[in-house]
């Protein structure tokens, strides 16, 4: 069935959801898009982040202020993974993709299983005011459940994509991906810049978490079901390219939400994955990424 | 010794002092140890929060103990953890019954993980009890497996019935059926269906929608394009809160009479506490509630002893939906092994397909593939909830029950719009 309000809200839907989705990714697109490091723990992390603005949302904070409290022991707790990454393979000149999947993987194992004991297995959700609500204008509905937490994506984006664009530490992460033995020669350390790098990534992980669990309930695996997305996003995006993440999220949200609306939702696990592959066929580095 | 035969005849004494004790001892041994029983639980993993079920496992298997087992044998839980991974399952029954020699095993949780045991189960005729796996046996057909879960006969297709009664009760005509794409929403949904043109109502809407999602605007924009007046909803924790959420965001038709039937989540203590007064209205599907034709001292015994340990644990403190019928389930077992006076799986099968069983959740009858013979499968419309505290839901009325007739606690309360609001 075709009808102009049914478009219009999917498109909508669409652009918020991607919105979200480009949150879930950003971290990713940090660690995996500039360091090159596989951290596909990082939707763990960003569950675990939504557990932290559940605990502090217990004391009457608001998702959002938890999450602005959470970025500083987000980004302590990336310096940690990052040194242990460091640490075991980085110093010992082993750091290849496969060893660094499985540290990751086993890191997202951990994370859950210390979610489980910590929270239990229960679902986990905040209330808040605007959930439940939603704005209208004629046909559109938006529901301020997914409106707020989708405003999170690209202001964060915009945040980061600043500061790697204009500031001279920003400049610095992006050089260490290209040529760590230039920035050595600079007098900098890549180590440490490759460290606050993913300080970064971690610590957004706390703003996605608390988009997450404003959407809807989280509990310890739910980052299981988000892998295969982020990862489409990053590569598709091109490795590295910030903007070009929030853009390629949206138009596979928009894909999304277009086929769950005309066609059928079972389809729609699938959409990040055709588009990556259509666009990958047309441009193998990436839709916005440079090529090497 | 005097003679070669005075010699033959000390040696042959001697050895058979020292051997007859051993062998003697050795049946002695046989009927002391204890009788295993061996389950898969799903501990980590997306479907962690049925471990509240062992806390049922663990209270029955304490209880025979006390009374002195069964058999004059104590029992012993041989439990593993499969991790909600149907791929786990296969390695950890073989270990159950080839070197942990387990006498009873209880199924995994659910048809998912179920699925994979029935051939192992069928092939070496062992006896199992089905641990909420909807129609677990109805393609295996063992006669060695018993449901401890109350879908009844013809579960794939009748267990929701009482939603589809209601609905004819109140001259439905157009019904919308949605379902998540996993094994008990897709039969939820299936049998809905054949329930649905079976009482003539037209089918203005069916879709499945894949696990995880997390907005059903679209979905809910396109039900309410369709005009029904009832909606069938098969879903699972996560989602059923995003449906209940984007129905209050989208809204819905005040032509639709009832909201719900196969939701999984609502019956969880997490679920309940979340969303609180946007429950109101929905018609859902149970296994016991605290009305009071349901509430007798045994099911009562349970929870007093049930909820503390909950609480220490951090799972469901309500243990409402699974953990009663996990230690139903060590009752049918006890039942089998005490009838039959023997763990021979022959023995305890003919015994259960011949004899009901007493338990905390009632008298249950078998029939030849261990489904029970009458469904208990509950309709309960939540009312009344203002909050989000949890101990609301301890309290009758709450969670009236509407279907079956034998078990009411009230009327439907409809259209659901005006439900909702009340």
């Amino acid at each position: 069935m075709f009808s102009i309000d049914i478009l219009l809200n999917a498109i909508v839907t669409g652009i918020l959801l991607g919105s979200v989705y480009a949150s879930l990714a950003l971290g990713l697109a940090i660690t995996f898009g500039i360091l090159h490091i596989p951290n596909i723990a990082h939707p763990t992390l960003v569950v675990a982040g939504a557990f932290f603005v559940y605990t502090l949302a217990q004391w009457g904070l608001d998702p959002i202020v938890a999450a602005v409290i959470g970025l500083v022991p987000f980004y302590v707790l990336g310096l940690a993974l990052y040194l242990f990454y460091s640490r075991v393979f980085e110093r010992r000149g082993g750091a290849n993709v496969l060893q660094s999947l499985t540290l990751f993987f086993g890191l997202s194992l951990v994370v859950e299983i210390l979610l489980v004991l910590s929270f239990g297995s229960e679902l986990k959700s905040v209330n808040v005011s605007y959930i439940g609500s939603s704005l209208k204008f004629g046909a559109l509905t938006v529901p301020y459940r997914l409106l707020i937490p989708a405003l999170l994506g690209p202001v964060m984006i915009a945040a980061v994509w600043l500061y790697l664009s204009r500031t001279n530490s920003g400049t610095a992460i992006r050089a260490v991906a290209h040529e760590e033995r230039a920035l050595s020669i600079a007098g900098l350390d890549p180590a440490a810049v490759k460290r606050h790098a993913f300080g970064i990534a971690t610590a957004t992980a706390v703003v996605a978490g608390a988009a997450l669990i404003m959407i809807g309930p989280v509990e310890p695996f739910g980052g299981r079901f988000q892998i295969g997305r982020v990862f489409a996003i990053v590569v598709l995006a091109g490795m590295g390219s910030i903007p070009g993440n929030l853009v390629i999220a949206i138009v596979i949200g928009v894909a999304e939400a277009l086929v769950a609306s005309y066609l059928n939702p079972s389809w729609s696990p699938g959409v990040a994955f055709a588009i990556l592959l259509l666009g990958l066929a047309f441009r193998p580095q990436g839709l916005f990424g440079a090529a090497r | 010794m005097k003679t070669r035969r005075q010699f033959h005849k000390v040696a042959a004494a001697t050895a058979a002092s020292l051997v007859a004790p051993a062998i003697l001892g050795n049946r002695v041994f046989a009927q002391d140890k204890p009788i295993r029983i061996g389950a898969s639980v799903s501990l980590t993993g997306p479907l962690a929060s049925t471990k509240n079920g062992l806390i049922g496992y663990e209270l029955w298997r304490d209880d025979v103990n006390a009374a002195g087992g069964l058999l004059g044998r104590k029992v012993e839980l041989v439990t593993y953890d499969d991790q909600s991974s149907a791929a786990n399952v296969p390695a950890i029954y073989s270990k159950l019954v080839d070197v942990d020699a387990c006498d009873v095993l209880f199924s995994p949780y659910g048809a998912n993980l179920s699925a994979p045991v029935m051939p192992f189960i069928k092939q070496r005729d062992l006896f199992m009890v089905g641990m909420f796996g909807l129609a677990g046996n109805d393609v295996a057909k063992h006669d060695k497996f018993f449901h401890s879960g109350p879908w009844g006969p013809n579960s794939g297709r009748d267990w929701a019935r009482g939603f589809f009664d209601l609905a004819k009760a109140q001259g439905v005509k157009k019904i919308a059926i949605i379902n998540a794409d996993l094994e008990f929403s897709k039969n939820a949904a299936k049998g809905g269906a054949e329930v649905a043109k079976e009482y003539g109502m037209e089918i203005v809407f069916n879709q499945s929608y894949p696990p995880n999602t997390s907005d059903f605007s679209a979905m809910i924009r396109n039900i309410n394009a369709g005009d029904p007046d009832a909606i069938f909803i098969a879903s699972y924790p996560a989602d059923s809160t995003a449906i209940i959420r984007g129905v209050k965001e989208i809204g819905i038709s005040d032509k639709v009479k009832l909201f719900g039937g196969a939701m999984i989540g609502p019956q969880y203590g997490a679920l309940l506490s979340s969303l609180g007064p946007e429950l109101n209205g929905l018609v859902n599907s149970h296994t016991f509630v605290p009305e009071p034709t349901m509430q007798t001292p045994a099911i009562k015994g349970f929870f007093d002893r049930y909820t503390p340990i909950a609480v220490k644990q951090g799972v469901d403190p309500l243990g409402y939906y699974i953990p009663p019928f996990y230690y139903v389930a060590g009752q049918i077992a006890a039942a089998a092994i005490t009838g039959s006076k023997s763990v021979d799986p022959k023995k305890m099968a003919a015994f259960l397909h011949a004899n009901a069983v007493d338990t905390i959740a009632g008298k249950i009858a078998f029939n030849e593939i261990g489904d029970w013979k009458e469904r208990r499968v509950l309709m309960v419309q939540l009312r009344g909830i203002k909050g989000n505290d949890l101990e609301q839901f301890r309290s009758p009325g709450r969670q009236v029950i509407l279907d079956p007739p034998s078990l009411k606690t009230g009327d439907l309360a409809a259209p659901y719009n005006k439900a909702r609001a009340s």
